[in-house]
């Protein structure tokens, strides 16, 4: 069972068919990295993935089960978590309360329980903030615990963005151009969080980037996408040379001669 | 029977006019800034005053009145622009809204202080009330007929103005996409704040010619609730949405009132737009108000 | 200048966010609790009415302040409350029961109303809203059988026990104590996943859904629970005029509960309360400066509601926070004494964010 594959996923907005076709695999543990040019449908499969989308046809399957039909909602309880390019953030709220939004799933007290706030409440709440400070030492966010999200730097707001997925305990991780906006020492600094995501955490990894440094440091395989069709896939040394890619995306460097 | 359904049908189209009209200030000042004015009823509602004190206070001619009320509305609207409104800009929508009602509540107020105006109720004497148009069998009484000559006559005049003044193209660019109407040199702010002052005039139009069917108070601008279904029924980005909206109002309440049990007729209008929400929850023809992640 | 040093993950779940706090509100709850010692009936009366607003200043802030659902008819649901006390007290239902049955009427009937909500947005939803306002209305009226229509209905003072809240104090105190219940309740909701799920609704649906937030059930259920409380408000307000009909709940009363809720602060409990405050005292306030005014002016009717309309844009414009953010700059002035920079709270300059596709 591959663990994570879309089948002939495709979707059309009135005349533009965004997504055509598109098939690939994502092992269990990997590092798998979708590039392509602006406007090549990247994101729109990020959001077929996550259901905002409905696909006009396709089918998604995870851990073998066929999500394609489910709401968005069912999609992180079935353990898939998602970062967006433009940030949305909870921006009034603190990044201590936005990550605790993440253990959204793992809650297991009710209304009125909480209305009451009971004693197993008070627990419930101390044992969730727990597990979301080892997501803020990961990610050396301490200083930023109660700043509201509005304030900080984009770069900052991506950080969290990071962190509140990671809470949510996923098995599979989206990561929608984690480096964008990112300084050269801040996108250092992904790629490590990015790599210990996947050897201590164990969470595989599905992203979109442009910044290649960074996609071929950890990716282990690499798929390019253009025009909302495949165009090659392998591992990011095979994809560099690749014609194809190079003509679409990389660029053929005839204007440097 | 069919004269019975007819006569409904153009009283409906009738009232249904003022509706739309409101609505069509409404629904442009919502193209053009993305705001919600609440207070469209209560534009409308001094407006009726204003043509009321230039008929009957001051004596002036029926249509001299029209003139000066819309110019001294248009004025309202571009002060209410200037002063309040561009202080909000950048607010989130519901401050917005906020403040709109705020201005409602505070025209009401005014309106009910001004001691020619107070909280009598005033009849609007115009040139065609009283007479009474009969053809076919069917009657159409003066006041009625006035209210969709100038709606006809009013939507000409902005379907001409929209689609070649240069204002009116500039007012378009400005409602899809401020940022690329200032590089193209369309002085955006102005553009709204004129805007403004033409959604007031529409308002006033709309009191004016009101104000025989329903007299001039200051609770009128309650009618102008009736703006909200009209203009989600048209679907707020359409200006003849608007106008269409308000018809539709119109007639269901013309013939709920004589058809159905009393009471009905009040609430007919937004029963309806419960229905069409439920069912499409982005109006009739509206546009998709989803964000793009 | 106040700093906390937390050691401890309870510090940041409490109500009370240190000793301080604490102590500042058991003396205003000792103040409340005193207050018909020293103030005569008639203060007492409006300090009843200041409660019964402020718990529907919290439902409805429950819904539009945290949960981002606007609703410009909530009067409804004072309506629904009101008139379900009203009839299960005349079908011999006792009080607390008839409380809690209006709270799980009003819920239902805001259950209800919140199930198209899910699909309907924004400006739609609160239209959506004013229309069941003006529908329900109507309804109270046709169905007179049950409501009376538009003869109202009449109620007996509240009985606990068979002891009667007849006294201006007792009924002061019950008001009090039911506000004091409705705000810890609402309190410990938004300090736990409930609150915050409210919250990442109004801040951003989409991400609040890849979170495994469920819009459909928290939308309902901020409709329902915010309806309930506003229900529960509703039936006090059935108590205290004893006289209940259908256009005491018409949508300009839904209007004034938002516009109450807006400049008292939107965002927290506290603005709902200090919106309850300046509604129920703007009369007094009205009546106190009329000495100074022209004749003219200082009779009329009409000029609360031109007092209301110009004080409310004034807010918006220039105090966004509401009476609340006043009262925060207020004590930080002294807090921070002399080290305060009107800096501080200085906002910035936000462009229009478009809400439409492109």
């Amino acid at each position: 069972m591959i663990f994570f594959q879309t089948e002939d996923l495709s979707i059309r907005f009135g005349g533009v068919l965004a997504v055509n076709s598109m098939s690939f695999g994502v092992d269990k543990g990997e590092i798998f990295t979708i590039i392509g040019p602006n406007g090549a449908g990247k994101t729109t499969i990020f959001n077929l993935i996550s259901l905002i989308y409905r696909p006009t046809s396709g089918r998604i399957f995870f851990e073998g089960k066929d999500l394609t039909k489910n709401r968005p909602s069912d999609v992180a309880r079935h353990g898939i978590a998602r970062t967006f390019q433009n940030i949305e953030l909870f921006e009034h709220e603190t990044v201590l309360k936005n990550m605790l939004v993440g253990r959204h799933l793992k809650r297991r007290t009710t209304l009125w329980e909480q209305a009451l706030f009971l004693p197993k409440v008070r627990r419930e709440e101390i044992m969730h903030r727990d597990a979301v400070e080892k997501v803020i030492d990961f990610l050396d966010l301490q200083h930023y615990r109660d700043s509201v999200v509005k304030n900080l730097p984009y770069g900052v707001q991506k950080i969290v963005e990071l962190g509140r997925a990671l809470c949510t305990e996923p098995k599979l991780l989206l990561l929608d151009e984690p480096s964008s906006g990112l300084n050269v020492e801040e996108t250092d600094d992904m790629a490590f969080w990015i790599e210990d995501i996947k050897k201590d955490l164990g969470i595989t990894v599905l992203m979109i980037e442009h910044d290649m440094s960074l996609v071929n440091r950890v990716s282990d395989r690499v798929l390019a996408v253009n025009e909302g069709c495949v165009l090659a896939s392998g591992t990011p040394a095979q994809l560099v040379a690749h014609p194809d890619v190079i003509a679409a995306y990389l660029g053929t460097g005839e204007n440097d001669k | 029977m069919l004269n019975q359904v007819l006569q409904l049908a153009l009283s409906g189209v009738a009232i249904g006019s003022v509706y739309g009209l409101i609505a069509l200030g409404f629904v442009l000042v919502y193209k053009a800034t993305e705001i919600i004015n609440f207070s469209q009823g209560e534009l409308m509602m001094l407006g009726a005053f204003a043509g009321f004190t230039f008929v009957s206070l001051l004596g002036l001619p029926y249509w001299v009145s029209f003139i000066l009320s819309i110019a001294f509305m248009f004025l309202i609207g571009v002060l209410l622009d200037l002063i309040v409104l561009r202080r909000i800009l950048g607010h989130s929508a519901f401050s917005i809204i906020m403040v709109t009602i705020g201005f409602g509540y505070f025209m009401r107020g005014i309106v009910s202080m001004i001691p020619a105006w107070g909280t009598d109720t005033y009849n609007l004497p115009t040139p065609f009330s009283g007479s009474v148009l009969r053809f076919g069998g069917l009657a159409l009484s003066g006041e009625y007929l006035s209210v969709i000559v100038m709606t006809i006559i009013i939507c000409v005049i902005l379907f001409c103005f929209f689609k070649w003044s240069r204002v009116g193209v500039a007012m378009q660019a400005s409602s899809q996409n401020q940022l690329a109407a200032y590089y193209m040199g369309i002085p955006v702010r102005r553009v709204n704040t004129l805007t403004w002052g033409i959604c007031a005039a529409a308002a006033t139009f709309a009191g004016i010619l009101l104000a025989p069917i329903t007299f001039v108070h200051s609770n009128m601008g309650f009618v102008g609730l009736k703006a909200f279904p009209a203009a989600v029924l048209g679907g707020f980005g359409s200006l003849p949405g608007a106008i269409a909206g308000g018809i539709i109002i119109g007639l269901i309440e013309s013939f709920s009132g004589f058809y159905l049990p009393e009471g009905i007729k009040d609430i007919s209008a937004y029963v309806v737009l419960l229905i069409v929400l439920v069912i499409k929850p982005n109006g009739l023809f509206g546009e998709r108000l989803t964000k793009k992640v | 200048m106040r700093f906390i040093f937390k050691t401890d993950y309870d510090q940041d779940i409490k109500l009370f966010k240190h000793a301080g706090a604490k102590f500042w509100y058991a003396v205003l709850l000792a103040v409340a609790i005193a207050a018909p010692a020293v103030l005569g009936k008639y203060y007492i009366s409006q300090l009843s009415f200041i409660c019964i607003y402020s718990i529907a200043g919290v439902g409805l802030m429950l819904l539009s302040g945290y949960a981002g659902q606007i609703s410009i008819g909530h009067a409804a649901f004072l309506a629904v409350g009101g008139y379900t006390e009203a009839i299960a007290v005349k079908m011999g239902l006792p009080f607390p029961l008839s409380l809690i049955l209006s709270f799980i009427v009003a819920g239902l009937i805001g259950i209800i109303i919140g199930l198209p909500a899910i699909r309907i947005k924004g400006i739609y939803l609160a239209i959506a809203t004013l229309a069941f306002n003006f529908i329900l209305e109507e309804v109270l009226v046709r169905w007179s059988s049950v409501t009376g229509g538009n003869n109202g209905l009449m109620l007996d003072h509240a009985k606990l026990f068979g002891v009667a809240f007849k006294s201006t104090d007792s009924f002061y105190y019950l008001s009090l104590a039911i506000l004091v219940i409705v705000i810890v309740g609402v309190l410990n909701l938004l300090r736990s996943f409930t609150g915050r799920s409210f919250v990442a609704i109004r801040d951003s649906q989409i991400s609040a859904q890849s979170m495994g937030v469920d819009l459909a059930k928290y939308k309902t259920m901020a409709f329902g629970l915010s309806a309930g409380i506003t229900g529960i408000a509703g039936s006090l307000y059935a108590y205290k005029i004893r006289f209940i009909s259908p256009e005491q709940f018409g949508v300009m009363v839904s209007i004034e509960l938002l516009m109450m809720i807006v400049i008292g602060g939107i965002g927290s409990l506290h603005g709902a309360v200090f919106g309850a405050i300046f509604f129920i005292s703007l009369p007094e306030l009205i009546s106190l400066v009329k000495n100074y005014l022209p004749e003219a002016i200082a009779n009329q009717a009409g000029l609360q509601p031109t007092i209301f309309g110009f004080i409310l844009i004034c807010v918006v414009i220039f105090q966004p926070e509401g009476i609340y953010g006043w009262w925060i700059k207020i004590r930080s002035y002294f807090e921070m004494f002399p080290f305060y920079r009107k800096a501080t709270f200085k906002r910035t300059k936000t462009f229009m964010k478009s809400d439409r596709l492109s």
